[in-house]
């Protein structure tokens, strides 16, 4: 399968990175070439095979629902890059 | 006593109880190899302070009486573990600066045990890769050259900084992750045993997520009986991460008797690639016969979904990796990218993506992107997961036929050049041919060093185990490890 240079653009903006125009042609190659290795799955087949969902079967775990941890704002807040009165700070969002 | 940080774990141990060395005196050992070493590109962040302090409490500790086997052990910890206050960035830009304020469960259970922690350790970047390249550090390099050749050759990847710190002496362990081989692969390369336990024995929290249900922590060693009594101290159930297993971790170590009479080993045909060196090829027929004439009985095996393991992975993982890298989005930690007038939020999130992420990263978010999108879904992600079933059916298949163990090449090759122009990233992918199907299939993996290829260079083979019997899997590598009798070391040139 060939990936278009418009498909490279857009799965850039779905995955939220910057790809300047003049790199989406390489872009596009190197999808490309690694879709196409993928290709290979359609060999199989999978008819009435269950995906896998679990790695090893285990039932998961159940607890109480209840508040297990917080109170510790000045850590959650202590790597970002803007903080701003207690809050992490972006640029605006809403008009 | 000389030579401290070449010591093994369990010979420290030894030592450490008789009071014939102190752990002050051994983390000044590695500390001082540490500093020596930094052309090895392996230790990123150092941290001599937090080692010393934890060194004096071991042996305040040892000498009270109250000592786990990990007690007063100088360890190199994998930057993919949060380590509190202490950088830990998947040696990416994009954690540029982050320093945690919990402590990751494996690293918890480490230091609770007495371990000492010399610093961290370099890999690829959010551990993608086989070869170390992709680390914002730069490269980490493999102590082991060609003979008198002095090419810099690749540890491996991700964990190639951990690799090349075992293997030159630098600490007496290291902690590694495994999501496609990254324990396995490097220690192949470098002449040591690195163990991929079961999925789920090993608590994931607090270790920077690549893809969740093929990443798994495990030990970095220089014998196997180090990696048992290392791999004991890092299991076990933890409530913080809902797939780790509430089952009893046993003293693995005690389970090294080194006796495999009667137990049935397979050798998978679809193993034999083409185009695979024939020296690799050579190696595992010699591994048969070690474990033949160790009085196992050897079965010829097939697992015929093997080769769309890798297509299966690249396709999985990038899609796991495409939802967990989603955070990194210069709001909570690490890298922002500076914004120009009339920049929004969106701006915001791909100019700091774009910035903080390597290429290998970014091109594995956007294929993850891509199979997850609307209209290929099912076409790509959900064929992958099926196939995935496929490939554990396969195990299933021979175990329930009474396989205890399957021995495999570890690696395609010894290490190869750093630096080699790789203009197709498939080409690098192939690295994890051998390993890839045991994460897929959630099985324990371990590699042994067993010999040396003609340039002088390690290779190790792979043994892969039933779940959770990591016992049983560790005591068929011991079996291993004794017939084939590796101790060549790496010539100190750094």
């Amino acid at each position: 399968m060939s990936i278009d240079i418009e498909t490279a653009a857009r799965v850039a903006k779905l995955a939220r990175i910057r790809v300047e125009e003049d790199a989406l042609p390489a872009l596009a190659q190197e999808f490309s070439n690694i879709l196409g290795f993928i290709e290979q799955l359609n060999e199989v087949d999978v008819e009435g095979v269950e995906p896998m969902v679990s790695v090893e079967p285990m039932r998961l775990k159940r607890r109480k629902d209840g508040v297990t941890d917080g109170g510790m704002q000045d850590k959650v807040l202590a790597n970002a890059p803007d903080v701003r009165e207690g809050f992490f700070a972006v640029p605006k969002v809403v008009e | 006593m000389t030579d401290l940080t070449k010591l093994k774990i369990a010979e420290a141990r030894d030592a450490l109880r008789k009071g014939d060395v102190s752990s002050v005196d051994l983390t000044e050992a590695c500390l001082a190899a540490i500093d020596k070493a930094d052309a090895l590109g392996a230790f990123v962040h150092k941290t001599p302070e937090i080692a010393m302090t934890q060194a004096k409490s071991a042996d305040a500790r040892i000498k009270a009486g109250d000592a786990p086997d990990l007690c007063g052990i100088p360890l190199g910890i994998k930057d993919l573990f949060c380590t509190k206050g202490v950088p830990s960035q998947a040696a990416s830009a994009i954690l540029n600066g982050f320093k945690p304020e919990y402590e990751s469960t494996v690293t918890s259970q480490l230091f609770d045990a007495g371990a000492v922690m010399l610093g961290k350790l370099n890999m690829d970047e959010f551990a993608m890769g086989s070869s170390n390249e992709t680390s914002t550090y730069g490269n980490a390099i493999n102590p082991w050259r060609r003979g008198n050749d002095d090419t810099a050759l690749t540890p491996g990847g991700s964990s190639g900084g951990s690799a090349s710190a075992v293997a030159a002496d630098l600490c007496l362990g290291a902690t590694g992750t495994d999501t496609g081989g990254s324990i396995r692969q490097p220690a192949a390369f470098t002449g040591i045993t690195g163990i991929k336990p079961t999925y789920g024995r090993c608590s994931r929290w607090g270790i920077v997520a690549f893809a969740s249900s093929l990443d798994q922590a495990g030990p970095m060693t220089k014998d196997v009986r180090d990696a048992a009594i290392m791999l004991e101290a890092m299991c076990g159930h933890d409530p913080k991460d809902s797939t780790s297993a509430d089952l009893a971790v046993p003293n693995f170590e005690a389970m090294l008797t080194g006796d495999i009479k009667g137990k049935v080993i397979g050798i998978p045909r679809e193993y034999r690639m083409d185009g695979m060196p024939e020296e690799i090829e050579t190696h595992w027929a010699e591994g048969r016969k070690m474990l033949e004439d160790a009085g196992a009985q050897i079965r010829d095996i097939s697992l015929p979904h093997t080769k769309y393991a890798l297509p299966a992975y690249y396709v999985i993982a990038p899609a796991e990796a495409s939802s967990n890298l989603a955070r990194y989005d210069g709001v909570r930690y690490g890298h922002r990218a500076k914004l120009a007038q009339g920049d929004g939020i969106t701006e915001m999130y791909e100019k700091t993506r774009a910035e903080g992420f390597g290429k290998e990263v970014q091109r594995r978010v956007m294929v993850g992107t891509y199979v997850l999108s609307a209209g290929f879904y099912d076409a790509y992600y959900n064929r992958a997961r099926k196939v995935r079933t496929l490939i554990k059916r396969d195990f299933e298949e021979v175990f329930g036929q009474g396989v205890d163990a399957i021995l495999t090449p570890a690696t395609p090759s010894s290490a190869f050049e750093l630096g080699k122009e790789v203009t197709d990233p498939v080409e690098m992918y192939l690295n994890d041919v051998f390993t890839v199907t045991v994460n897929l299939a959630g099985l324990p993996g371990i590699s042994v060093p067993t010999g040396l290829d003609s340039q002088g260079l390690p290779l190790g083979l792979q043994l892969i185990g039933r779940p959770w019997e990591e016992g049983d899997l560790l005591n068929t590598a011991y079996a291993l490890e004794q017939a084939a009798g590796f101790v060549a070391k790496p010539t100190q040139w750094w």
